[in-house]
């Protein structure tokens, strides 16, 4: 999953740098770089995907009614061990690959769309991947939109989408007083290390003022999904919010 | 750390100020906060008054083991998830990186009116404000046949340290197709996952070794915490391995004999190979020797967690009985951030804020298949409220199901480093 989310990293401020100054991309890069593994599906845009599936269709079906053409039908893949979809016959690289443990997952759909063969040796799919980290991100979320129960809420990487969510200029003008900001602060350490370490939950610290403020304003309209981040910031306010990021803004170790 | 404070333009937020508290001017030199428990609770009231006050309180804490192993994922050491190690975290950086007197000793009497608090060791440590952190202990009784003495031969595990390797040790035992009882407590008690994420990682690590014996959870309680979770897991991960007799099926009628190694649940006498009891809790005992309780735990005022029989004295985790949260490491942690804010305001006159909680709990079901369940709650007069929750869903995918479980990891390491430094 990691390596997806490296691997779109550089080309994300072009995407949606609305907010953003071009002095920001190279910082924005970097923080996507500490981001949590999360869902590929969360970057990617699925409207996009939906046309790049456009060369899969030949082979794979996906949707109400799908069925094994020449390549196995494709709902219910994410979760789906590889190999395992009844009634197709697969070749022995894909039994192989299956029997050793290989499952579906953000992680590997990545690595498998980017170079089919890299993944599984042998595989009949006769498919030169797509190279660009965009293509793949948005062909995933697509057919992750196919692969979720209902129940299941995919939960947004939390740097990465920061910079596509509109809020008010005025409310990006507000100056936080970042002795509240550090108050409010120990609500957040109960998680999100002081230090800048990002394993399982990413660093907060030092962000720019704006992103971080973009960033949590979407979790509090829930344009971004994650339900405890949801509920944090669902109850922050615009001045707690300018004051958490007046306070990360300017720690210093 | 430093705070550049050329932001600073107070833009509304003073509204937000609760009114300046008066300054406690303490009788002689620096004011005195002692903490009874280094625990979750009253290593993260002592971590923040010490750090936030910068040297201008003087910062006593009182706990009797010099490495504390956290309750939290000793569930996942019984798993095989996670070494004793992972767990143990002593009290250096706090001495040495907050200046917070660490005194290795139990605290065994209370005096609210001369305002000491009595060491084991002999000695009387003077305060100005006294936080109690000292988890629980158990009702005696509550299980007949049961009590502290039989915990070498039927662990309860719920203090972790030795108690959870005994537990450990006694599964890796188990003979083949062998019996697993875990007695479950009624409500209110710590973790409310917690005995149902051990049936898991038991599971799951007799799935692996031992895959014919089976659990039988013997659970005075109606329902329990992420309840369609764990049932589901349970089901999809160790089908046919487990058994849960709720009050219906006599699961609050049960007596145990520790030399027999026997559980009768409601007439029917089970011979078990472990015995697990968890009985029914109660506020650590100091806080009962303080007089702060009111039956089984101490009533805190919601807005800063003092105590509603003494002002000078607070009450955190899991031994307060302060409304809706759940009795948790991440509560505790949160209510110490409150008080302490407030304790240093009281002594200090820095500005106090509004008390804010929250709480989240992950629980593992098997390898890389997390879950949790969280909320935040508010100050109200009569206690803490809550105002908004989640849960994880049933059926969600296992790709999500491990961000969780990573998540959870990523929780670990945040809440150790922000109670111990
Ligand atoms: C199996 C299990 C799993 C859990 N999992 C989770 C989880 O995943 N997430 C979560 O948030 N919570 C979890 N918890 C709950 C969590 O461990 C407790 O809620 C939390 O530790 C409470 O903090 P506390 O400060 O009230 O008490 P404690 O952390 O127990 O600290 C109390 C301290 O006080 C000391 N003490 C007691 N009496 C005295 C005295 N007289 N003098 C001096 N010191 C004294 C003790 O030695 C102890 O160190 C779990 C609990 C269990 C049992």
């Amino acid at each position: 999953m990691r390596a997806v989310i490296r691997s779109i990293a550089p080309a994300l401020p072009s995407r949606g740098g609305k907010f953003l100054g071009e002095k920001f991309a190279f910082a924005l890069a970097f923080f996507v770089l500490l981001a949590m593994p999360g869902t590929a599906d969360d970057l990617g845009d699925g409207k996009r995907g939906a046309a790049l599936f456009a060369k899969c269709k030949g082979c794979h079906q996906v949707g109400k009614g799908a069925e094994n053409g020449v390549g196995p039908h494709l709902n219910e893949l994410f979760g789906r061990r590889a190999g395992s979809v009844a009634g197709f016959k697969y070749s022995k690289a894909f039994q192989r690959a299956g029997s050793k443990g290989l499952e579906w997952h953000a992680d590997t759909l990545g690595t498998f769309i980017a170079n089919p063969r890299s993944l599984v040796p042998g595989t009949r799919m006769s498919f030169r991947g797509y190279d660009d980290p965009i293509d793949q991100a948005d062909l995933l979320a697509y057919l992750r939109t196919f692969s979720v129960s209902p129940a299941d809420i995919p939960e947004a990487d939390p740097t990465a989408r920061g910079i596509d969510h509109d809020v008010d200029p005025a409310i990006l003008a507000i100056a936080g007083d970042p002795e509240y900001g550090a108050y409010l602060s120990s609500e957040c350490t109960t998680c999100h290390q002081a230090e800048d370490s990002d394993a399982g939950i990413p660093s907060i610290v030092l962000w720019p003022e704006e992103v971080f403020v973009i960033a949590m304003h979407a979790y509090k309209d829930n344009a971004r999904a994650h339900p405890v981040m949801n509920m944090i910031a669902g109850r922050l306010g615009d001045e707690e919010i300018a004051a958490l990021a007046a306070y990360f803004a300017t720690l210093e170790h | 750390m430093k705070i550049d404070r050329r932001h600073f333009l107070g833009t509304g937020v003073a509204a937000a100020v609760l009114s300046a508290p008066m300054v406690q001017a303490a009788s002689h030199g620096k004011p005195k906060v002692v903490v009874i428990g280094g625990g979750a609770g009253g290593a993260t009231a002592a971590r923040y008054i010490a750090k936030d006050s910068k040297g201008e309180i003087d910062v006593t804490l009182i706990e009797p083991t010099r490495t504390y192993y956290t309750c939290f994922f000793s569930n996942l050491y019984l798993g095989g998830f996670k070494e004793l190690s992972d767990i143990g975290h002593t009290y250096g950086s706090l001495a040495s990186s907050h200046g917070i007197n660490v005194v290795h000793d139990w605290a065994v009497g209370v005096d609210r009116d001369a305002k000491t608090v009595t060491l084991a060791g002999g000695g009387t440590v003077p305060y100005d404000k006294l936080i109690l952190s000292p988890g629980i202990d158990f009702v005696e009784g509550a299980v007949p046949g049961w009590d502290v003495s039989a915990q070498n031969k039927m662990p309860h595990a719920y203090k972790a340290g030795s108690q959870t390797e005994l537990l450990k040790a006694q599964i890796g035992a188990m003979p083949e197709g062998g019996l697993f009882v875990m007695v479950a407590p009624p409500n209110p008690f710590r973790c409310p996952p917690g005995p149902y994420e051990r049936v898991s990682m038991v599971a799951h690590v007799l799935k692996e070794t031992n895959p014919t014996a089976k659990i039988l959870i013997a659970d005075p309680k109606e329902k329990f915490s992420k309840q369609g979770l764990f049932e589901e897991g349970w089901t999809n991960h160790y089908g046919g391995m487990v058994e849960r007799l709720g009050p219906d099926f006599g699961g609050d009628n049960v007596t145990v004999d520790p030399d027999a190694m026997t559980v009768d649940i409601d007439g029917s006498v089970e011979e078990a190979d472990v015995v697990n009891v968890i009985p029914a809790m109660k506020a650590g005992r100091i806080a009962e020797i303080a007089g702060v309780t009111d039956g089984n735990w101490a009533p805190v005022n919601a807005a800063d967690m003092s105590s509603k029989a003494d002002p000078d004295v607070y009450v955190l985790g899991d031994a307060s009985q302060q409304g809706d949260m759940p009795k948790s490491g991440f509560s505790a942690n949160s209510q110490a951030k409150v008080c302490a804010n407030a304790v240093r305001g009281a002594l200090t006159g820095s500005k106090v804020f509004p008390a804010r909680f929250s709480n989240t709990c992950w629980s593992l079901i098997t390898t890389d298949d997390g879950v949790k369940v969280g909320a935040t709650y508010e100050a109200t007069e009569e206690k803490i409220a809550k105002i908004d929750g989640f849960v994880s869903q049933t059926g969600e995918d296992a790709a999500l199901r491990k961000a969780t479980y990573e998540e959870s990891e990523g929780w670990y390491a945040g809440i150790t480093a922000d109670i111990f430094g």
